[in-house]
């Protein structure tokens, strides 16, 4: 044990705490060699006759091949949405939708641990989060919609719910099974039939949901998945047979796709990215909100919309809460995504990996200082080490644009009111958190703070139940709870 | 005596030229003259206030026939842009008001509303209404105002809930608003489709800008008294009139706008609006469709429609294990 100048105790992690390696098996995870398009039902060939490499982000070894949607092939998937939106799905009563729904969520549940390994695989994420995050929340969100596919009547006062039709779903690759869950599922529990398209670089899992669909029966053409990049997703945007879209994804993209349908009759909705601002008091119990902190802006790899990736500290105890953030950035295991005992995963992709770069250097430009853990990382595959950035200005590049990697910067504050001037300066709006033991100024922060979803004494929780969307540039609509039906009903 | 006779004749001689005539009694009798009326100045409604619209153009308002009604202030981008300033600085106040006050106050502009019924109709049938048709539109509106006065503090209950998360968390969804609403009113029903457009953004605690019935713009700016002695903080409402055409785009292209609503069917300019929209992120609204003078024409859905879910986690402690049995 080792004395830190302040008379406080310090663990040695880098001698006594080793672990050994606990690698989960990859033989539970069947993976085609080459994966091709599925629509109407059954696996097609793409008229493009293109497939494209997808790779583990872990040690860049090719996972599969999958089908390159060309136009022929969005118009092919969204004539069977049309198809069986007309002739089967908008017939069916609730109450049988619901049950087909049901079935996917059991198989779900059923496979979970293969799902969960082709999730690290292809996204890079720890096993530890796909296992007890990723796949049980995806299946149970499709638990959660089942249930509402016959009880529509109630969820609108005066109003009746009827589907919009066709929805054309663009997913992105940071939480690919559960991204896909919370388009497809209320999509087809209010009666419309859809189009996915997920992520260039983790088309797997949605593949294999594909798979779960054709064995639960599910009627063909009520969910078609295409896989593609950039170009498919703008046929499925600008498919005129094409009635609402959903879309997440990055503010840039969003606002292009806004853009593109804005001559047609096209509904949206759009999750877009975040920068959110979580704010430790002196008066919060500083080590349960350092592990907040620690989760907000890790937890896959920092890949997340709703990321704290902006932390304030009230200036009393910042100089406790950074030591206590760089002694807990030391223990965390930067590592084989497959391990159990990985703390961060890989960096999703090469492009990405560039992209946290990029703001890591602007960063120090700017004259923020930077801090890193010291661990080691592995050889092969894209990896980034936790890091913070002190001495950082609200108006910092580093502070105002989304980075979407393990890196978090760290600003004080004197008052209340200062804090929220400076959470609230930003064009997005999706999360934010609040640390802070007094009960009359949790709701001060939470009923100021102006985002879609607030943390207090908490993060990065989420839901099937709990509605998830932003304020401002971070998007429009719901997702997940009761408010997430409205984005897929016309009320009348 | 004689003197005093003389001097009233001469008076009266004098006096004959002009159009003062003398009675037998002596006192003067004004024949009836026609009592010039006093023309109002149609400005606009910014921050509670009445300027002018700061370029100084205007254009003429005329009904079907022709016949000058009024020069109406031709708003400007700078308009758009001092107002908008108006909005924002108001929002923190009225959003932060009780959901009762906003009832009270909403209520109270059906009050001025009322005690200005003669005002108001006169004007629509200025505007060619017929006296049943304005009388009509009137009554609707101000019925309109007591009918989302009643929502402003209930609207939440219906459209919030809480939520059954399955972790060891408080959880729950309420609506805010949204922020700064721009407005291009109906055109047509030029106080009845401005009152239903107002009234459910300001009910759910957002501040406007709205640009009124160019053809028919003088009921508009007379509204903008009405809520200007309803106790309605000056910027939560704010009242332009001029070219629709001319102004969209520059509010579609502000980025301190949080949405825009727009009520007429031109399918050009709602292309143009969520084009530049998209720019921030506005969420753009459109009411085409939608006859103001029926049922449809009010709803809490058009409260809900500018507001925002946001969503609130705080964890419950679990500790002993100890649980209540009854």
């Amino acid at each position: 044990m080792a004395k830190a100048k302040n008379n406080t105790l310090k663990l040695k992690f880098d001698t006594s705490w080793n672990f050994a390696p606990a690698p989960e098996s990859k033989s539970i995870a069947s993976i085609k060699d080459k994966y091709d398009l599925f629509i109407n039902g059954a696996f097609v060939k793409p008229s493009s006759k293109k497939h494209f490499k997808t790779i583990n982000p872990a040690n860049e070894e090719v996972l599969s091949e999958v089908a390159d949607a060309n136009a022929a092939d969005v118009d092919k998937a969204v004539k069977a949405a049309r198809t069986a939106y007309d002739k089967v799905w908008k017939k069916m009563s609730g109450k049988e939708r619901g049950k087909y729904i049901y079935r996917i969520a059991r198989m779900l549940q059923e496979r979970a641990r293969e799902f969960a390994v082709i999730e690290t695989l292809d996204a890079g994420k720890p096993i530890r989060e796909s296992r007890d995050f990723d796949v049980p929340t995806a299946a149970n969100h499709f638990f959660y919609y089942a249930g509402w596919a016959d009880k529509l009547e109630y969820a609108f006062p005066n109003r009746q719910a009827q589907p919009i039709g066709v929805a054309g779903q663009i997913i992105p690759w940071n939480f690919p099974l559960l991204m896909a869950a919370w388009k497809i599922a209320p999509a087809l529990a209010t009666g419309n039939t859809v189009v996915l398209k997920p992520a260039e670089t983790t088309p797997l899992t949605a593949l294999k949901l594909a798979e779960i669909i054709q064995e639960a029966d599910l009627p063909p053409g009520v969910v078609n998945i295409i896989t593609g990049a950039g170009a498919t997703g703008a046929a499925l945007v600008n498919h005129p047979g094409v009635d609402k879209i959903a879309f997440t994804g990055s503010t840039d993209v969003g606002k292009i796709i806004q853009r593109a349908i804005a001559g047609t009759n096209k509904k949206a909705t759009l999750e877009l990215g975040g920068k959110a601002a979580n704010i430790i008091f002196e008066d919060a119990p500083l080590d349960q909100a350092v592990e907040g902190v620690i989760n907000g802006i890790f937890f896959n790899q920092g890949h997340v919309c709703c990321a704290g990736s902006r932390l304030y500290v009230q200036e009393s105890v910042y100089k406790t809460v950074v030591r206590k953030l760089k002694d807990r950035i030391e223990t965390l295991i930067v590592g084989d995504p497959l391990d159990k005992n990985t703390d961060i995963g890989a960096i999703n992709s090469k492009q990405q990996l560039e992209t946290i770069h990029k703001y890591i250097k602007i960063g120090q430009q700017e004259g923020a200082e930077m801090h890193q853990s010291s661990c080691a990382l592995p050889g092969k595959g894209f990896y980034c080490r936790p890091t913070l950035f002190t001495n950082v200005a609200q108006s910092s590049r580093i502070a105002q644009e989304e980075i979407f990697g393990p890196v978090l910067t760290i600003q004080t504050f004197r008052t209340e009111d200062e804090v929220l001037e400076k959470a609230n300066n930003t064009p997005y709006g999706l999360s934010a958190g609040v640390w802070t033991d007094k009960g009359s100024k949790i709701f001060n922060m939470t009923t100021k703070m102006r985002a879609g979803v607030v943390w207090a004494n908490t993060f990065n929780k989420f839901d099937p139940t709990s509605p998830f969307g932003g304020y401002k540039e971070s998007g429009y609509g719901r997702e997940g709870g009761l408010h997430g039906l409205s984005a897929y009903v016309n009320l009348i | 005596m004689f003197s005093a006779v003389k001097k009233y004749n001469m008076a009266k001689s004098v006096i004959k030229k002009s159009n003062i005539h003398i009675s037998e009694n002596g006192l003067e009798n004004h024949q009836p003259e026609k009592r010039l009326e006093v023309l109002k100045t149609y400005k606009i409604y910014i921050g509670g206030q009445f300027p002018r619209t700061e370029s100084g153009r205007y254009y003429i308002a005329t009904n079907s026939k022709g016949k000058k009604l009024a020069n109406v202030c031709l708003s400007s981008r700078k308009d758009v842009r001092d107002a908008v300033e108006s909005a924002r600085n108001a929002f923190g106040g009225w959003s932060a008001r009780a959901a009762f006050n906003r009832g009270q106050i909403l209520y109270r502009m059906a009050e001025m509303l009322e005690g200005r019924k003669a005002q108001f109709i006169d004007e629509l049938m200025q505007q060619d209404a017929s006296r049943a048709k304005a009388e009509h539109e009137v009554n609707l509106s101000i019925d309109r105002l007591i009918y989302y006065a009643g929502w402003c503090d209930k609207y939440q209950q219906i459209f919030s809930a809480v939520n059954p998360v399955a972790s060891s968390h408080f959880n729950f969804s309420v609506p805010e608003p949204t922020g700064v609403v721009t407005i291009i009113a109906p055109q047509h029903d030029s106080l009845l489709g401005l009152v239903s457009v107002i009234a459910p953004v300001i009910a759910g605690g957002n501040t406007c800008v709205i640009v009124g019935s160019y053809d028919k713009p003088l009921s508009c700016v007379t509204f903008a008294e009405v809520l200007n002695s309803s106790d309605l903080p000056g910027g939560v409402v704010n009242i332009l009139t001029g070219k629709a055409s001319e102004l969209a785009p520059w509010m579609a292209d502000h980025m301190d706008i949080n949405a825009m609503i727009y009520c007429e069917k031109d399918a050009a300019t709602q292309k143009m609006l969520r084009e530049k929209g998209a720019g921030n992120v506005k969420r753009v609204i459109v009411y085409d469709k939608i006859n103001w003078y029926s049922d449809a024409g009010q709803s809490p859905y058009f409260i809900n429609d500018l507001q925002e879910i946001k969503t609130t986690w705080h964890p419950i402690e679990n500790i002993g294990g100890g649980g209540s049995k009854y």
